[in-house]
């Protein structure tokens, strides 16, 4: 018995105003796939990871996310964490709003994982941008999310912190469905188990 | 249950960015302070009360305005608006927490607004005090709303008042007939009429504000 793909998108377009910001394309991307999307600057990669986040809305076509919201990871351009909370206090609230079990314990082990444990009573606002990055990623991956949506998830990340989301990213294929955006498909080529390159 | 944890998660928050940050509350409780002194300058010694109460009035809903700029300013800074709205939270859930913080600042400014006002020009009767809680229901609602609507517009400074301040007159309309008139029971039932409204066509319309 063949299942449902996790995300099936057909003549998915969008447009801002005259602008297009994402060319019509169709998409099948299995559950517990991982997709890795490329394509230059202005292609349409942030666009189409919005539209599967569910925080933008399709102008033409169909797009199908076979996803609660509660199991949902999504890793954007900004942190989306209050600059006046501690790391703790950020991963607290979303936690709770997520209804994660044994919340503290999950978020002491992301955060001991992401390197921020000593940082954590810190206020975000004095971090710097790779450790934003990293609490971004605690963040998205808090609830245990079934689909993982990251959009250039390298960004502002050390040579350490790259590698942790090597790792991170390794364990997740194929028990998680990703779509990955990058510049540097190489980083995450022997990952992929699907393509998809944006013109 | 859950909705109002949410909520309460949600107000607690804002309360703690609030008094963590100190953005906002200071520079209402300093303007509130500010207006009635200049009104109390300005108004004429033999001025009547009911004057002084018209002037109760604006000082409020001003001073409202200008902490309802600031309501979704942590979330516009940092992106956090759309980590909220992705959450499995009902997102009307957001805005009440949102209005609830609101109140609690409004009516901490009331809190010493009213006893100065008192002290300025006349005391403040129970009426009054019951409309300037029906009213800061009322605006807390709206002005929580319309704040996120405006704060999606690189004009939200202009925007804002553009939008709240009609839809205020009717709130200073009950407010001052609370406080001045000799049945202010009319006064006050128009005001809970207006907040139950309101608070209804708010709390179901914000899924749509943060909606593309």
């Amino acid at each position: 018995m063949t299942t449902a793909p996790a995300i099936e998108a057909i003549g998915l377009e969008k447009r801002y105003g005259r602008k297009r910001a994402l060319r019509p394309l169709d998409l099948r991307v299995e559950r517990d796939g991982f997709l890795v999307v490329t394509g230059a600057n202005g292609s349409g990669k942030t666009t189409l990871l919005r539209l599967v986040a569910g925080l933008a809305a399709p102008t033409r076509g169909t797009l199908e996310v076979r996803a609660e919201r509660a199991d949902l990871g999504y890793l954007g351009h900004e942190a989306l964490v209050y600059r006046d909370l501690t790391a703790l206090e950020n991963l607290d609230l979303y936690g709770r709003l997520y209804r994660v079990p044994e919340r503290r314990e999950r978020i002491g082990m992301l955060l001991e994982r992401f390197g921020l444990w000593d940082a954590r009573a810190e206020r975000s606002s004095t971090y710097s941008r790779g450790m934003l990055q990293r609490l971004a990623l605690c963040r998205a991956l808090l609830h245990d999310p079934a689909l993982l949506v990251l959009d250039e998830p390298y960004t502002a990340l050390d040579r350490e912190g790259a590698e942790l989301l090597d790792r991170l990213l390794a364990d997740l294929r194929g028990e998680r469905t990703v779509l990955l955006s990058t510049h540097d498909p190489s980083r995450v080529e022997q990952l992929a188990t699907a393509r998809l390159a944006l013109a | 249950m859950t909705y109002f944890t949410d909520v309460v998660t949600l107000a607690r928050k804002d309360l703690r960015l609030e008094l963590r940050a100190r953005d906002t509350f200071p520079a209402m409780l300093l303007f509130v302070i500010s207006t009635l002194v200049i009104f109390h300058f300005a108004l004429p010694a033999d001025a009547d009360e009911v004057a002084a109460q018209g002037l109760l009035w604006v000082a409020l809903v001003f001073t409202a305005l200008l902490g309802l700029a600031r309501v979704w300013a942590p979330e516009r800074e940092s992106g956090a608006l759309e980590g909220l709205v992705l959450a499995p939270c009902d997102r009307s859930a957001i805005w009440l927490g949102k209005a609830t913080a609101v109140f609690v600042f409004l009516g901490a400014v009331e809190l010493v607004a009213l006893p100065a006002f008192g002290l300025f020009f006349a005391p403040v009767d129970a009426a009054t005090v019951a409309g300037v809680i029906l009213a800061s229901i009322g605006i807390c609602a709206v002005g929580t709303l319309l704040a996120a609507m405006a704060a999606a517009s690189r004009t939200r400074e202009l925007v804002l008042p553009l939008l709240f301040l009609p839809l205020a007159i009717p709130l200073v309309v009950g407010g001052v007939g609370a406080s001045v008139s000799p049945d202010p029971g009319r006064y006050l039932a128009f005001l809970a009429l207006y907040d139950g409204i309101f608070a209804v066509l708010c709390w179901a319309s914000f899924e749509y504000v943060v909606s593309e």
